[in-house]
């Protein structure tokens, strides 16, 4: 059987080989942030903390895209999935995640039209078979997904679909990275860059964190193999006091990423400031439907105007996706906070930092305060 | 109860579902036979041990890979007596059926039903029909009920299980959530995933004549394997330690679970059995599994330890370890 | 963030290619790799193929890491 890829970077053997080569060269205490939500998720599947010498500590970044997403755009979602005609598609993702009043699985409980979807063309697909109905996509995500929310405007104005619009709330990576470094709260000593994202961006767009702030980055993939050597290239750097951006992940990371997939998403989208939850707006990190594609934006379709932001009271989310606290110095956590009753998004998301810390064993890991 | 409404996730086998049987049926119904909460009821009846068990099923589409709503609707009940160590004897069945529902389905179903039933030697001996309006319900709904009789000197429960034991299943996991599944998604298998849905009183029968001090039997359902664990180990106030590298999960089911973002653990079956059985008998119970059509894979996945109480734990194939709780809402593919 | 898996193309039809991995396979749209041929692995995300995976910088990932570790057993 064919599982070329993943089973050769979850062998234990070879694990616990770069485990005992980082042992040997790790002295220096080591804050690395895993900036991608998926990685704070395999990092805990997969016991990685424990097995790391005690002078590592990792620290989970903002890189979930669940719970950066401010209560504005799942009231938007809300409030058009409550509109007569309407089919809203998203992602299981999102379904759980409070907004200001309500959840789509508790819209989808009091009888919207609510569907998940695998694939953005999936919604476009929905949107062709329902032609008397409007289809509208929820969308989130970071470099790795918004391409795909843009593949699907075109598909749909390629085939004269106009019943299809998206609520955009996709966000960039690397300014948000800027942003954390020049608040500068928690120290950081190298940055774990996500996989995913890298496949499209490519490692240009990170250069600044080694040339300007003198932090060593490597961009790294999801397999334990694939973690444990990424931390062994970032211990290396951070022990010879050089500062470079490498790619650990090389099999699904060139270093121009995919230029045509980032052509088509600029095309449909333009850079704008975002709201990230509990971080504020950071300039440039957004993206917003360009002028010639407006029809497709569901927000201006349905004429949807949503209130400022409630902060969720007593919520430390923000902290946690700076990093600058970790889930148990947060006064809910696992208290009034628990994945079946959440008070904020990052116990809601799969890969929200406070659900893998519950989830995964409170961390029972290196890193507590 | 937290919430005002009934959520998809409080019939899903997780925290929720849990939530809603302790919080709201327990205290209304309240009985020593209901209280013990284990997947049927042991009654006493002039000084024969009955067991009784009820079982509703409304899988969607009703026919998947390797079986159909009504195979599910056997089994389902004669594993819920099975667990208990009991011989599963009388069947009821409640079928409620969509207007427009057609009777040549509704045929294949039934002829399903009654050869799974031989298979298990229960008889079906009861039954009720509602038919209701269409868009009322998707398609056909099924309930059964089962009576079985339990066995001298047997005493399965789930608050059996003693530090030493060794956890065994009796073989690959999450094939059938997987078959169901991935019709809805889209996905296809060079070889054809099917469900696992099977009858197990005859192999549950072969482990008591090897032993008859096995502590506990269930049959890891909706939730999976890391949630009934789960509740295994709340209910015995013990650990569970399970080792990764051992827990069966086949090439393509595992790779399913990649693309949709599932983890095996939580996946449904619906013919397995996690048993909890004495150190001294382990090897000898699973000799004896590995004779039984449902059982050529039977192999030790963990064992139960005196430390983190009420918790599962996994040891991972790079020897971390991590947590493994119950299932919290339903599983939902997802992008990230 | 970001789930992707990798898989092998196996068929080709305008802007949807069939894809395998484990013995799944799965239909997925190749907007974004437009130049993906038969036998390719590709890296798929929310059912599309976001990326080639070059299958020789695959090979050498590993190879560094089985070439220290028998190195290790040498000299132990």
């Amino acid at each position: 059987m064919n599982m070329k890829f993943l089973k050769d970077y979850r062998d234990g053997e070879i694990a616990r080989g770069i485990i005992r080569k980082i042992n040997e060269i790790s002295r220096r205490p080591a804050k690395l942030m895993e900036v991608c939500g998926t990685h704070t998720v395999a990092i805990f599947r997969h016991g990685i903390r424990e097995v790391l010498p005690r002078n590592i500590s990792l620290i989970s970044g903002p890189g979930c895209p669940v719970c950066v997403t401010p209560n504005r755009h799942i009231d938007e979602a809300v409030e058009i999935c409550r509109r007569p005609g309407v089919i809203l598609t998203t992602f299981g993702d999102m379904m759980k995640v409070p907004g200001s009043s309500s959840s789509l699985a508790a819209e989808k409980a009091a009888g919207a039209d609510i569907r998940i979807v695998y694939s953005t063309m999936d919604a476009v697909d929905i949107a062709r078979d329902n032609p008397d109905k409007e289809t509208v996509f929820f969308g989130i995500g970071f470099e790795t997904t918004s391409p795909t929310v843009a593949a699907a405007i075109l598909r749909a104005e390629q085939e004269g679909i106009g019943n299809f619009s998206v609520v955009g709330a996709q966000k960039l990576i690397p300014q948000a990275i800027r942003a954390l470094l020049q608040s500068n709260e928690i120290g950081i000593n190298g940055f774990i860059l996500p996989g995913h994202v890298s496949s499209l961006i490519g490692t240009k767009p990170y250069r600044f964190i080694a040339e300007e702030f003198s932090i060593p980055a490597v961009v790294i993939g999801f397999e334990p193999v694939d973690i444990l050597q990424g931390i062994y290239m970032l211990v290396k750097q951070i022990e010879e006091g050089t500062a470079r951006v490498e790619i650990q992940y090389n099999r699904g990371v060139p270093p121009e990423g995919n230029p045509h997939a980032m052509n088509l998403l600029f095309k449909v989208f333009e850079p704008a400031d975002a709201i990230w939850r509990g971080v504020g707006t950071i300039p440039g990190t957004g993206l917003t439907i360009r002028p010639e594609y407006s029809r497709f934006d569901a927000v201006r379709k349905f004429g949807v105007c949503i209130q400022e932001d409630r902060d969720l009271p007593g919520c430390r989310c923000g902290e946690v996706l700076r990093g600058v606290i970790t889930p148990l110095q947060c006064g809910h956590f696992g208290r009034t906070c628990i994945p079946e009753n959440p008070v904020g998004p990052c116990m809601v998301s799969v890969e929200g930092t406070c659900a893998a810390y519950y989830k995964f064993g409170k961390g029972a890991s290196g890193d507590e305060a | 109860m937290r919430h005002d409404k009934i959520l998809l996730a409080h019939g899903s086998g997780g925290k929720l579902s849990h939530e809603l049987v302790t919080e709201l049926f327990l205290p209304v119904f309240d009985s020593p036979e209901l209280n013990r909460l284990d997947d049927r009821a042991e009654v006493q009846v002039a000084g024969a041990r009955l067991a009784f068990t009820t079982d509703s099923f409304v899988v969607s589409p009703p026919f998947f890979p390797g079986g159909d709503i009504g195979k599910l609707a056997v089994c389902g009940t004669v594993n819920d007596l099975a667990m208990g160590g009991a011989e599963p004897l009388w069947l009821s069945t409640g079928f409620i059926i969509e207007e427009g529902f057609p009777v040549d389905k509704l045929r294949a179903i039934t002829a399903s039903m009654k050869k799974t039933a031989d298979e298990a030697g229960v008889k079906i001996v009861c039954g009720d029909t509602k038919v209701v309006e269409k868009g009322s319900l998707d398609q056909i709904f099924i309930n059964t009920s089962g009576i079985g009789m339990v066995p001298e000197g047997v005493d399965i429960s789930g608050n059996r299980a003693r530090p030493g034991d060794k956890v065994i299943i009796n073989g690959f996991i999450g094939d059938h959530g997987i078959a169901v599944m991935a019709e809805r998604q889209g996905l296809s298998f060079r070889n054809q995933i099917t469900t696992d849905s099977a009858p197990l009183n005859g192999l549950v029968r072969s482990m008591l004549e090897v032993s008859k001090d096995i502590h506990v039997l269930r049959d890891p359902t909706r939730g999976g394997v890391a949630t009934t664990l789960n509740e295994i180990a709340m209910q015995s106030n013990v650990g569970i330690v399970l080792r990764e590298d051992s827990v069966p999960v086949r090439d393509e089911v595992m790779a399913a679970c990649e693309i949709l973002g599932f983890d095996p653990l939580y996946v449904a079956n619906e013919g397995k059995v996690l048993a909890i059985v004495p150190p001294e008998s382990a090897d000898s119970v699973v000799t004896e599994m590995r004779k039984n059509r449902y059982g050529e894979d039977s192999v030790i996945i963990g064992e139960v330890v005196d430390d983190h109480h009420g918790k599962v734990v996994l040891s991972t194939g790079i020897g971390g370890k991590r947590i493994v709780d119950m299932l919290v809402g339903e599983q939902l593919p997802r992008i990230c | 963030m970001c789930l992707a898996v990798p898989a092998k193309i196996v068929s080709l039809s305008g802007m949807t290619a069939e894809v395998e991995t484990g013995g799944v396979t799965k239909k997925v749209s190749t907007d974004l790799v437009p130049e993906v041929r038969i036998n390719d692995y590709v890296l798929v995300h929310a059912g599309f193929a976001i990326q080639v995976i070059d299958e020789q910088e695959a090979v050498e990932t590993l190879k560094l890491f089985q070439e220290i570790l028998e190195h290790e057993h040498e000299v132990s």
